[in-house]
């Protein structure tokens, strides 16, 4: 069976391209990058390469760039590195629809060591609210920490402005640019932001490699304490053959920003208006206009996302589903609660989220299939009749 | 991906007795909208209060669908009295199991059954004894120590699994512990 992948917001296809690169230094050229012979330095001059390729995409110095893990460690090493610069600042701000590696670790803070976190919260469309944002910045404050773009929705947070009016104020500023990566422009210094995450497994490169941005001058302390490997700002030999992925991957990411302007956002639209077509009862998730080009979250009333995922994946499409429905719990993701999404279509929310890889025949694919499986969910529904929720 | 058996596959894709029942006597409802998943089983109870048939309306995911659909099909042709004594347990033999997070599909339709043999014998299901813990999901302490009690629960999280309780907001959680605690003391 064919595979239709548009669930490229959890993970994506690790690019020909990348692979290519990859492969020698996971076979011949296994040198370790810190010795001191030539077979090693030929693996450092790769390295040095991909920090280059990965401070070009960002418009970084290739110093700022830390490797590390995942996009997880990324946001762990920001916010454990700001709260240990600032000790005697006990507040923290960031919102409440941001990914579990920011939000569990602040809930984490909160009750293991007495942080006073604000949670900012977002409207109907998942937009923030500025004036709550803006009030409760103050001289306690060690940290904001907001998503560029949300995973579940796609909705961007203007962290240009936001980082300018922490600047002001001399607070610290870090974003989460897993989501946005490969799919906007990414210009730290544009930006203002001190430190940014980024992840490779969503932008074609292999999972297991992410980047923390530092900007020059922050007093930055590792979170993994080894040895001298990424200047003392990250202790453990590098994972070379990933990290050479990565130089790849955002090499690549950068050419082809434009492809996603384009195809991808033309494809995303295209699968938004067919779906709003024909299926009755269903709706958009989030801003319209404010959102990542490739993704699409949308609600089907009275009918529920594991269902639907199943009848998906019956037909090879692989898509994600907003309520999480693994516990008893059943809650609808915290993202759609937070936007107040109703119930009859929070957990009935799909999202679908695309790459340059996917075509116009998949959108269609994915229309003819999603059609009749909504109106199968529809059938045996008890809150669906005469084409409308009850 | 969920462990799901192939029989819980089976009627997901396959549910047997979907649809409203023309002629049903016996209605029961568990479950809502808000909660996240919800079932309507119609019964046809005859004279010798033996269920003729049953069908079911549900929404919610694959497992809270074969859970359904197993249920009309274990109770047709029992009588009120044999089905009165079915428990959640038998729904997920019948599929050869459930995933440990969906124990409570198997729970909702117990319940809907409960329901639907009162309003067949105009029994008005009085407000539950016991202490309301959980309102999210109408929960009671009783509730809870019955099913710690049978099902050998251990944790916050299997009391959810199997009830729901403290899965909405989240607020009684610290009363579920106490009350997990409560058993074990009394052993």
């Amino acid at each position: 069976m064919k595979i239709v992948y548009t669930d490229n917001n959890a993970t994506t296809k690790v690019a020909d391209e990348v692979i290519e690169e990859m492969l020698p230094y996971l076979g011949e050229l296994y040198g370790n990058p810190s010795s001191m012979h030539t077979f090693g330095d030929k693996v450092d001059r790769k390295i040095k390469e991909a920090r280059q390729r990965v401070a070009d995409f960002i418009n970084a110095d290739p110093d700022e760039i830390v490797f590390t893990s995942c996009g997880t460690e990324s946001d762990n090493a920001a916010i454990y590195s700001a709260i240990n610069a600032f000790p005697e600042k006990k507040h923290i701000i960031t919102s409440n629809v941001e990914h579990p590696a920011i939000n569990n670790l602040y809930q984490h803070l909160q009750k293991t060591k007495g942080y006073e976190i604000t949670f900012v919260p977002v409207d109907k469309k998942g937009l923030l609210d500025l004036d709550i944002l803006y009030d409760s910045m103050s001289d306690n404050t060690a940290i904001v920490s907001l998503m560029r773009a949300n995973n579940e929705t796609g909705v961007l947070f203007p962290i240009e402005d936001i980082a300018k009016k922490a600047n002001e104020k001399g607070i610290l500023f870090h974003t989460d640019a897993v989501q946005a990566a490969g799919k906007l422009v990414i210009d730290v210094k544009k930006m203002g932001v001190d430190m940014l995450s980024l992840s490779g497994h969503k932008i074609h490169a292999p999972k297991g490699i992410g980047v923390l941005y530092v900007k020059k001058g922050f007093k930055f302390s590792p979170f993994l304490i080894g040895g001298h490997q990424e200047q003392g700002r990250r202790g453990g030999t590098e994972n070379t053959v990933s990290i050479i992925g990565m130089g790849k991957a955002c090499e690549l990411a950068r050419e082809n920003l434009t492809i996603m302007d384009t195809k991808v956002r033309e494809l995303r639209d295209y699968l938004q208006i067919q779906l709003l077509e024909k299926i009755p009862g269903a709706s958009v998730n989030g801003d319209l206009e404010l959102r990542l080009p490739n993704t699409l979250s949308i609600g089907f009333d009275a009918v529920e996302g594991e269902s639907i995922l199943l009848l998906l994946d019956r037909e090879g499409i692989c898509a994600s589903s907003g309520s999480a429905c693994t516990s008893g719990s059943l809650d609808p993701s915290h993202v759609l609660m937070a936007m107040k999404v109703p119930f009859k279509s929070a957990h009935g929310s799909i999202r679908f989220s695309l790459s340059h890889y996917n075509t116009k025949d998949e959108m269609d694919i994915i229309t003819n299939t999603l059609v009749p499986a909504i109106q199968k969910l529809r059938d045996m529904s008890p809150f669906w009749k005469d084409g409308k929720v009850i | 991906m969920w462990d799901y058996t192939d029989k819980v596959k089976d009627h997901f894709l396959k549910p047997r007795n979907v649809g409203e029942l023309e002629g049903a006597n016996a209605i029961g409802e568990s479950g809502s909208l808000n909660c996240g998943d919800a079932l309507k089983l119609y019964l046809k109870v005859n004279e010798n209060e033996r269920i003729v048939d049953a069908t079911f309306m549900t929404f919610g995911c694959a497992s809270a669908v074969a859970s359904s659909s197993a249920l009309t099909e274990i109770i047709k042709g029992m009588t009120l009295t044999d089905a009165a004594k079915l428990t959640n347990d038998d729904i997920s033999d019948y599929l050869g199991g459930l995933p440990k997070a969906k124990m409570h599909c198997s729970v909702m339709g117990q319940s809907a059954l409960k329901k639907a043999i009162a309003d067949f014998r105009g029994v008005q299901i009085l407000a539950k004894p016991g202490e309301m813990i959980c309102e999210c999901f109408d929960v009671t302490d009783l509730e809870i120590i019955d099913a710690v009690k049978a099902n050998g629960l251990k944790t916050t999280d299997d009391v959810t699994n199997y009830l729901k309780a403290g899965g909405g907001c989240g607020q009684c959680l610290d009363r579920i512990e106490e009350v997990i605690e409560s058993v074990k003391a009394k052993g």
